[in-house]
């Protein structure tokens, strides 16, 4: 057989296997997650696990609820903080901008996401906290101590920001500039055609970005971490401490392992982060076939 | 020379970053009758389209001088309003790019951008309109279903009952046709002769037989100056000027 047919098989071969390989990963973590969390499964049952909110792991008591809940005050914050921003952000960049000054704010943007996260942290206990504290809280007629999941929401929310916009700025460019006239040349107004056309073709393109920084978002750790108080209670508002997953895991892995299940609890922890993220890409993929279904032949 | 002309076009000129893409452009449209701009790729006919509805104002760095009358108001008036001069010109683009909704959404997109609210009335400017493009007998089972699930040429008579349910006078198509089959291409052109009876219509186009098909009159552009304009059977048939006589011919493309 000719060198370059073996050459050009070989080349194949390899890919494929990387790529088995790294879907692979999904089910490794996956399985190797659910094997070091099980034997907290014999002390307790599933439903106790998540509805208990009692954490005491020197009293064997290991309630997940307030992590959860903790997990999801945060990452729902950060997105209904951002994602107006980042949409308006992003139109301006793409529709209204000369693409000398797009090319000047894009970079910039992009330094944002570079920035460590545990910069982020420190910038919001100096910043997003004494704001909470003195000026947002008692609005609300909440006595806090700025350490809460909106603090946490917000430095994460400025965490996303970057990733939304680049991503949804560049989706808006996508779109042919002819459907634009279409719109513009039946009378309607720039933001009419923005609203109703441009943002509808761009529907699909939206939702992938905000799946992608709402993984990001349930899974960052360390800035989350310190801003956002780290109390094993469910929050009732905005302005409660929480005590995301990742925290969970951070702060307190590699210490008090002789307490017995404490580590598989904290695998356990992280179980739950990896099945969250999945369904929430599970769900989100099936809305965007339905979305993709429903406009494109 | 020409009955009434609807367009007037006064010493137009057109730049771009530095390019002079149209010079010194004077010419009459006529009324209700059909006008086709021909001449050679790059040689300004499509901006020339474009300066009719004003859809270059979004261009960058574009500057126009001179002025375009439509009836006897100056679109290029520093009061007049863009979305009023746009909603009196359907455009029909290349391809057909319909609106990402359902074919009844399409046409009714522009009604309603108006302010038609009322549901019976848009129901009816929907099949009036998908009438007299030829598609009612076929989408009328489907008026819900996106428009992008129909065929090209489909689409094409989509886009252009949607342009004209704003009720425009004048009808703008920039090479309608060039992205349609034979069989479509001749129901656009089959509508476009029957049209011109209520609509002036201006095309684009690079098919000479296509222009002499269905064209009144002819205007051939080169390098950005309008060369000769008049009924179309003068202008191909027995042209005046050189270089006129040359693209006919074939010579220039």
């Amino acid at each position: 057989m000719n060198w370059r047919v073996i050459k050009d098989r070989l080349i194949a071969n390899a890919m494929l296997i990387l790529s088995i390989t790294s879907v692979s990963f999904v089910f490794l973590i996956g399985i190797g997650l659910y094997w070091r969390a099980a034997p907290l499964f014999e002390e307790q049952t599933l439903l106790s696990l998540f509805s208990g909110d009692e954490w005491a792991p020197s009293k064997g008591k290991f309630g997940f609820y307030p992590f959860i809940m903790g997990t999801l005050w945060v990452t729902l914050i950060a997105i209904v903080v951002a994602l107006p921003l980042c949409l308006l952000t992003a139109i301006y960049l793409a529709e209204y901008t000369k693409s000398s000054i797009r090319n000047i704010i894009l970079p910039l943007v992009n330094i944002l996401a570079g920035i460590p996260p545990v910069i982020y942290g420190v910038w919001g206990i100096f910043f997003i906290v004494p704001i909470v504290r003195t000026y947002v809280a008692p609005v609300f007629a909440a006595h806090s101590s700025g350490y809460t999941v909106l603090t946490g929401g917000v430095v994460l929310a400025v965490m996303i920001f970057p990733i939304l916009v680049s991503i949804v700025s560049e989706v808006l460019r996508t779109i042919p500039k002819e459907l634009k006239d279409a719109s513009l040349s039946l009378g309607a107004t720039k933001w009419e055609t923005i609203k109703k056309v441009v943002l509808k073709q761009a529907l699909p393109g939206i939702v992938a970005a905000t799946v992608l920084a709402v993984s990001r978002a349930f899974g960052e750790t360390i800035a989350v971490l310190m801003v956002c108080g780290n109390v094993p209670v469910a929050p009732a508002s905005m302005f409660d401490g929480g005590y995301p997953l990742p925290a969970l895991i951070a702060n307190n892995f590699g210490e008090m392992m002789s307490i017995p299940l404490y580590d598989s609890a904290l695998m356990f922890a992280a179980l739950l982060l990896f099945i969250i993220i999945f369904l929430f890409n599970l769900i989100s993929r099936i809305i965007l076939n339905r979305i993709e279904s429903k406009y494109s032949s | 020379m020409t009955p009434h002309p609807l367009i007037r076009v006064r010493d137009l000129n057109v730049h771009i970053d530095d390019h002079h893409i149209l010079k010194h452009i004077n010419i009459n449209i006529p009324d209700k009758s059909v006008t086709s701009i021909i001449g050679p790729s790059g040689c300004g006919k499509t901006t020339l389209l474009k300066t009719f509805n004003r859809l270059l104002d979004d261009t960058a760095n574009v500057k126009v001088t001179g002025s375009v009358l439509v009836h006897d108001e100056d679109i290029y008036a520093p009061h007049a309003e863009v979305t009023h001069i746009r909603k009196k010109m359907g455009l029909l683009s290349q391809r057909p790019f319909p609106l990402p909704m359902s074919i009844y959404d399409n046409v009714a997109y522009g009604p309603r951008i108006h302010g038609i609210r009322k549901k019976s009335e848009l129901d009816s400017i929907v099949e009036q309109q998908l009438k007299d493009t030829g598609l009612w007998e076929e989408v009328k089972d489907r008026l819900h279903s996106p428009a992008a699930k129909l065929s090209i040429g489909q689409q094409q008579r989509l886009c252009l009952a949607r342009g004209l349910a704003v009720e425009p006078e004048i009808i703008l198509g920039d090479e309608s046709t060039s992205a349609l089959d034979p069989l479509s291409t001749h129901k656009i052109e089959d509508l476009f002769v029957r049209l011109k009876e209520k609509y002036t219509i201006v095309l684009v186009t690079h098919i000479l037989r296509q222009a002499r098909r269905i064209s009144d009159y002819i205007v051939f552009v080169y390098m950005g100056e309008i060369i000769e304009f008049g009924p179309t059977e003068e202008v191909l048939l027995d042209p005046k000027e050189e270089l006129t006589k040359q693209y006919v011919k074939g010579f220039i493309s």
